[in-house]
């Protein structure tokens, strides 16, 4: 009976520097609503400004706080004939897609990804709301791992 | 794209079973193609052209005093009508040459792997589907299209207007194709006998320069008066469901988009009794627009047909203009039942499907074409079922079905939430649960909208389960099946955590597995088995 949704897995994790990434786009999202919540308070003198600014700092905290684990709670397993992925402490999500409905392979890189060497890898069926991605790969990793994938997806082709 | 080509070593020629265009040659389309395609707008070009010169019309036949002033005059009493005979001349050859050079230029190809379109005089395009990706054929026929007896054949394929579209050609000929393009795609090879060809189909591309004009008014006739689906078979297949008029309008008045203008209609009344009469005005547009809708859906449905043939199934629908579309096996990724509220009483179910082409013709409800049935008794769903998922056991899928639309029925066939649900779903938890059978999961959901949703595992595209925090404290989860987009969402949304992890292992191991037995996608290479030697089964896409 257990409470917690959990699959035991073999689950392979990003690089720790996947960190920084979630770090600096907590910030720059803090300092973009800070931002228009002091223009609100201040300059557009609605009284509430002060009230949305704290709680926007409180929220860029806890995000602050919890990166750390939330990047570590991202994971993949190259299973036998599928891919395994989860992500998220709080909003659990696993997901499974078989090789063999692989429609493509994206590798993309952020502007802060890229100064930390890291890609993002997503794998796109013929169904929208799949949305797999992979994100703190290390670029050679993701490179390598975007090529394993089309092979596993060349040998276990299905229709669609 | 894929490594495996299955027919790349044949070289046997295909066989013409029923037209001499599948050979793998290139082949012009109707000649009357221009004019059916500018069709109402050259209608509308001479109404315009016959209204300006009404007056002149007038005056030539009844000598009417001529009062002048018009361009016409103009160019007469400046001596210019020469020239000006000379421009429309050139003008007319133009168009004439153009349309002719459209022509010539527009010509299609069937071959033994794909259907090629090429098209365009400046800028050329040239367009090749694979035959083993086709997800359709639909045959239509527009009003102006019938009238000459020619229709539209679209081969249907995955992706964002893909679809290879061959207009015009003869109305019986587009049927023939229609067969000839599906046993092709098939993985049948060579087997077929050959069909007598020498009935109207090589006259009929002529466009009735063989045939007298007699003859050509009695085909028309004929074809006009034919259902939506007129078939060369011997037997053609009757349709397993019979839309009753009744049930269609009264499907339609309670429908969503009723309960939407009867608020409307409160709140003019309302705007009109406080003495806001100037809402009138506004609201009489949108009643019309109302009203158009709602004969436009009646029409599209009321000559509704659905059959099973060798090659998919086949669905028919239109009064004036139609629509016949086969979806061959394999094709289809989800199935809904799906009862709204205002039905219930009546017991009323529709049928929707997600597939991963859609046809450029809308469809009854001016969405895509994937409202399967768009109203029918438990009975109507119960022949349309077997259609539409062969895969499953004939007795195990009724039973299930029925489990699903009626509460009497046994209900133990599918695995429902627990009662600590309630907390999220008050209403519906009795009735949120599923079931694997025969390779496909059928989930159903719902208490306002009652869904029963089958979902091949051979075509699901991924598995999902989450847990949020609310969830979490309940011992709860959710679980969703990713198919290919349409109205059809496959979701559980509370399910016990240890239900919704075992329902993911299997679902996830199902999907592997059944995906690699699938043959349907080349539903006829399986019956003549090793012959080929290499037909490389789940493998071929």
């Amino acid at each position: 009976m257990t409470q917690r949704l959990d699959i035991t897995a073999d689950f392979k994790r990003v690089s720790p520097k996947y960190v920084l990434v979630v770090i600096v786009s907590s910030l720059l999202g803090g300092a973009i609503f800070s931002a228009a919540a002091l223009f609100l308070w201040l300059v557009a003198n609605a009284w509430w400004g002060w009230i949305a600014l704290i709680i926007i700092l409180v929220v860029t905290l806890v995000q602050l706080i919890i990166a750390p684990r939330r990047a570590r709670a991202i994971g993949y397993q190259l299973r036998q004939d599928d891919l395994l992925m989860r992500r998220g402490i709080m909003f659990q999500r696993f997901v499974a897609v078989p090789y063999g409905r692989m429609q493509l392979v994206d590798v993309t890189r952020g502007p802060v990804s890229r100064v930390l060497g890291l890609a993002e890898l997503r794998f796109v069926t013929a169904a929208a709301s799949t949305n797999v991605t992979i994100p703190g790969l290390p670029e050679s990793d993701a490179a390598e791992l975007r090529d394993r994938l089309v092979e596993l997806a060349e040998s276990r082709r299905a229709g669609l | 794209m894929t490594s495996q080509q299955p027919r790349a070593t044949s070289g046997v020629p295909p066989q013409r079973a029923l037209t001499r265009y599948a050979d793998g040659e290139w082949h012009r389309l109707h000649p009357a193609t221009p004019l059916l395609k500018g069709g109402i707008a050259l209608i509308a070009v001479l109404g315009v052209i016959i209204a300006n010169l009404r007056e002149r019309l007038i005056d030539f036949f009844f000598h009417t005093p001529n009062y002048g002033g018009d361009p016409i005059d103009a160019i007469y009493d400046r001596g210019l009508a020469g020239w000006a005979l000379l421009a429309v001349a050139v003008a007319i050859l133009l168009a004439i040459g153009g349309f002719y050079l459209s022509w010539r230029m527009h010509s299609f190809r069937i071959g033994d792997e794909a259907v090629e379109v090429r098209s365009g005089i400046l800028s050329r395009s040239h367009r090749k589907a694979r035959l083993d990706r086709i997800q359709g054929i639909n045959v239509q026929r527009p009003l102006f299209a019938r009238l000459f007896g020619a229709a539209k054949l679209e081969i249907v394929v995955a992706g964002n207007d893909a679809n290879v579209h061959l207009s015009y050609l003869g109305s019986s000929l587009a049927e023939d194709l229609r067969r000839d393009i599906l046993r092709l795609a098939s993985g049948a090879r060579a087997t077929e006998s050959v069909a007598t060809t020498d009935a109207a189909q090589p006259a009929e591309l002529a466009a009735g320069r063989r045939l007298t004009v007699s003859g050509v008014v009695g085909n028309r006739v004929d074809e006009f008066l034919k259902p939506a689906d007129l078939d060369h078979d011997a037997a053609p297949p009757a349709s397993v469901v019979n839309m009753h008029v009744g049930r269609l309008a009264g499907s339609l008045v309670l429908s969503g988009f009723t309960v939407f203008l009867l608020i409307v209609a409160a709140a003019v009344v309302a705007g009109v009794l406080s003495g806001r009469y100037w809402i009138l005005f506004v609201i009489v547009p949108g009643m019309l627009g109302a009203l158009g809708f709602y004969t436009r859906r009646f029409g599209k449905s009321l000559r509704y047909s659905i059959s099973g043939t060798a090659d998919g199934v086949r669905i028919g629908f239109g009064l004036l203009a139609t629509s016949s579309e086969t979806i061959p096996p394999g094709r289809i990724h989800a199935v809904e039942v799906l009862q709204p509220l205002l039905w219930r009483p009546f017991g009323w179910w529709q049928i929707r499907i997600n597939t991963a082409g859609h046809s450029r013709q809308k469809g009854a409800a001016g969405e895509s074409n994937t409202t399967t049935l768009p109203v029918g008794s438990v009975d109507d769903v119960q022949k349309v079922l077997p259609l539409l998922l062969p895969a499953i056991d004939d007795e195990q899928r009724g039973r299930i079905a029925m489990a699903g639309m009626t509460r009497t029925a046994d209900q133990s066939v599918f695995a429902d939430a627990p009662k600590r649900a309630r907390w999220l779903r008050p209403f519906s938890w009795r009735r949120t649960g599923y079931t694997i059978v025969d390779g496909v999961v059928v989930v159903r959901h719902g208490v306002v909208w009652r869904r029963i949703i089958f979902v091949p595992l051979a075509r699901m595209q991924s598995v999902e389960v989450e847990q949020g925090p609310v969830r979490r404290m309940l011992r709860l989860a959710e679980a969703k099946l990713h198919t290919v987009d349409g109205p059809v969402h496959p979701r559980l949304s509370v399910i016990d955590t240890d239900a919704a992890l075992e329902l993911f292992d299997t679902v996830a191991t199902g999907a592997i597995r059944w995906a690699a037995i699938d043959t349907s996608h080349r539903w006829n290479a399986a019956a003549e088995g090793g012959a080929a030697g290499e037909t490389s089964g789940g493998e071929a896409l």
